[in-house]
């Protein structure tokens, strides 16, 4: 998968599955499994000895996924679309309120206009979409240099450096 | 007023470029229409019936003669030569070319103005109090807290794509000029028993199709907390708000569905993990943003003038004027002078280039270069020796500037409707104009006395029709425009939502309802009673049996069957 993970192009062999059934084998390789998924098959998933990888969207509480985050290497946080703003205060729940330290990569319609926003709520990975241009998209992150409020990525508000 | 410095200038040029990146890239071909449109929306650039229509911020309403100047050069420049203040405290040029957007913003940037977040499902620019900072009934001021607020929203990266649009208001007074509790958030400074002052927070209010005045969530929150109580309480928007439905998902309906106990405690608890986090504001930011808002250097001997009593009593247009259009200062000597922006034959709100630069000149002269934008779509000049008062009056006049008519009848506040709106259902501004043309008795007028008249042309309710005294919403039937009237509604401390009148009627009808209506009330009025008091007195019986006496009802209810 091609993405931007700090703030750098790279590509990487995690796969997002979207869609799969409970019951279903335990799909084979690095895959980011659906919340649901995870939730069925846990036990048997933390006998395997591999890294873990869950995502969710917008109707998963990040409560649910609280106690298990030790277990992920990486979250991926759904943004079906522009105008669902709910994965921006999920990652801000999950680096500020939990303390999680593994990646947080954004994946759906990741637009490169909301980058900006995405980092500085904690996300660290993009996925990026087909046919955007993501030398392009590396630019968004500087869009602005300065911030006026605190965030998961700035621990004070611009006020205390005036 | 508050001045920028390094850190503020830099957002706002930074913002401008990276505009004209991403108009570039939309006029290249890059972005889809689809793509570009939220990119537009969150600065204030709306494709309307004919034309781009952009929303510059005004936050909480304050201007200075220079922006003003500016804004009087961008209408010149980029637009036909007028713009349009709006409810928000806002202003909207109605004709500029897509392209030249970027400029304006550059042009806007050089005068520390800017167009950020006046559309979009955002944080909105915070609202407040006309007469802040000179009223007599002020506890404190809150425009420093309104500056914290537009600081801390300015591109929140959690909260710029919220459910819905998000509005926050601030009063400091008293009497409430600024609508608090129709607001997704209203603030109202006040004292607690201690001796403190804090806020009185209010959530959920709101106009539109659904209709709520807020209710109080937490009666004192201290100053200090001011921050994270708004992170907390928007928070619990961003993730439970309904997102299926755009006419469901203000903040106002969450609040509804679920309670004001189950909201407020889903608000407690979020806050208790957020309280005492870097949001909680220190008294050096308090005291700092306070320094940019300090009262003039008054003149002592302000009351020792004669000329205004005089000139009061030998002009009777002038004694019209300074009846309606002064507002007590609390300097003894000096009053605040409401520019009426409600002449007859002009669209509620508009200035032309010309006014403008005419009331920048005034406010240089005669109120230490300070406008204020008011949320009925007028302009304040707010610290007028009252010495100067005629001589103002004359100036204003010379430009139709100085109809005696602020809180009458045809101070009315009006929506740009179908003239100019894309989700319009009905026009706003020729109801204004027959309205004007009805009522054209300056004696009548004041005779009748205050009257808020507020007129939407659809349910969105931009004009504020239901808190209307008389509320006036545009419908559609059968394509054609009628008017639903609603009477009684309050946007003030005893706020409260209008009451239907009955069927919508035609808009050949409007004045004349108007003026049935207002039959009634002169008949019916006792002592000083405003048509307000008189409604509350008395009900909506006798304003209903005169506009449908008993056969017709019955008629038209014959004819609907």
């Amino acid at each position: 998968m091609r993405i931007i993970k700090d703030k750098k192009i790279s590509d990487d062999d995690w796969v997002i599955v979207r869609e799969l059934d409970d019951s279903a084998p335990i799909p084979e390789g690095n895959v980011i499994l659906p919340f649901s998924y995870w939730q069925a098959n846990r036990d048997d998933l933390l006998k395997q000895n591999s890294a873990h990888a869950v995502w969710i969207d917008g109707d998963i509480e990040t409560e649910v996924l609280s106690d298990d985050l030790e277990h992920f290497l990486i979250i991926g946080l759904d943004f079906p679309a522009f105008k669902d703003g709910r994965s921006y205060t999920h990652a801000r729940m999950l680096r500020d309120r939990y303390g999680f330290e593994g990646e947080l990569r954004a994946m759906g319609n990741v637009l490169r206009d909301q980058m900006f926003f995405m980092f500085r709520c904690g996300i660290d990975c993009f996925e990026v979409s087909e046919g955007k241009d993501a030398e392009e998209a590396l630019k968004s992150f500087n869009d602005f240099s300065v911030r006026y409020q605190a965030a998961a990525d700035d621990a004070v508000p611009i006020y205390k450096l005036r | 007023m508050y001045k920028y410095d390094n850190y503020d200038q830099t957002i706002v040029d930074e913002r401008v470029a990276q505009f004209r990146d991403q108009t570039e890239r939309f006029l290249a071909g890059k972005l889809t229409e689809d793509e570009y449109r939220p990119l537009r929306l969150m600065n204030g650039l709306y494709v309307q019936r004919y034309a781009p229509m952009l929303r510059v911020a005004i936050p909480y309403g304050l201007l200075s003669s220079d922006q003003l100047r500016m804004l009087a050069h961008i209408s010149r420049k980029y637009d036909k030569n007028y713009a349009h203040f709006s409810t928000r405290q806002n202003v909207q040029f109605n004709w500029p070319a897509l392209e030249t957007v970027p400029d304006i913003l550059a042009d806007l940037a050089s005068v520390e103005m800017h167009a950020i977040q006046t559309s979009g499902n955002d944080i909105r620019n915070t609202t407040s109090d006309q007469f802040a900072g000179i009223a007599e009934d002020e506890l404190e001021d809150p425009r420093p807290y309104c500056e914290i607020i537009r600081q801390w929203s300015t591109f929140h990266p959690e909260f710029s794509f919220l459910p819905r649009k998000f509005k926050i208001a601030v009063s400091g007074a008293t009497e409430d000029r600024a609508a608090v509790k129709v607001h997704d958030i209203g603030l109202y400074l006040v004292k607690n028993d201690a001796g403190e002052i804090g806020f009185n927070v209010i959530v959920g209010g709101g106009l539109g199709r659904t209709p709520f005045i807020g209710p109080s969530i937490k009666p004192f929150l201290e100053k200090q907390h001011l921050l994270s109580y708004l992170e907390a309480i928007l928070r619990v928007y961003n993730r439970f708000g309904r997102r299926d439905n755009m006419y469901r998902a203000r903040i106002k309906i969450l609040v509804n569905d679920l309670g004001k106990e189950e909201f407020t405690r889903q608000v407690e608890e979020e806050w208790s993990h957020i309280k005492d986090s870097v949001l909680k504001l220190d008294q050096k930011e308090i005291d700092r943003v306070k320094g940019f808002f300090t009262s003039p250097d008054y003149d002592k001997n302000a009351t020792d003038d004669e000329s205004f009593d005089e000139a009061e009593k030998s002009n009777k247009d002038f004694s019209n004027w300074t009846k309606r259009n002064l507002f007590t200062h609390r300097v003894a000597g000096y009053k605040a002078v409401v520019v009426s922006l409600k002449a007859p034959g002009i669209a509620p709100g508009d200035a032309t280039d010309e006014q403008m630069d005419h009331i920048a000149e005034l406010a240089d002269q005669y109120s230490y270069g300070e406008i204020v934008v008011t949320h009925d779509q007028n302009l304040v000049l707010p610290n007028v020796k009252q010495a100067d008062l005629f001589s103002l009056w004359k100036k204003l006049s010379e430009k139709n500037l100085a109809t005696a008519n602020i809180g009458l009848l045809t101070d009315m506040i009006c929506c740009p409707g179908l003239d100019f709106c894309a989700l319009a259902n009905a026009g706003s501004i020729p109801i204004a104009k027959q309205i004007n043309e009805r009522f054209d008795d300056i004696d009548y007028l004041h005779d009748i006395g205050e009257l808020k008249i507020k007129m939407s042309g659809c349910m969105n309710a931009c004009g504020h029709h239901h808190v209307g005294h008389i509320g006036i919403l545009g419908v559609r039937k059968k394509d054609e425009e009628f008017y639903q009237l609603t009477l009684g509604g309050s946007a003030e401390k005893d706020a409260c939502l209008g009451d239907r009148l009955g069927p919508s009627i035609a808009k050949e009808e409007v004045a004349d309802v108007i003026s049935k209506l207002l039959d009634v009330y002169v008949e019916q009025r006792q002592d000083e009673e405003r048509f307000l008091d008189t409604y509350r007195r008395v009900g909506i019986t006798p304003f209903k049996d005169r506009v449908y006496p008993k056969t017709a009802v019955k008629e038209k209810a014959y004819a609907n069957n």
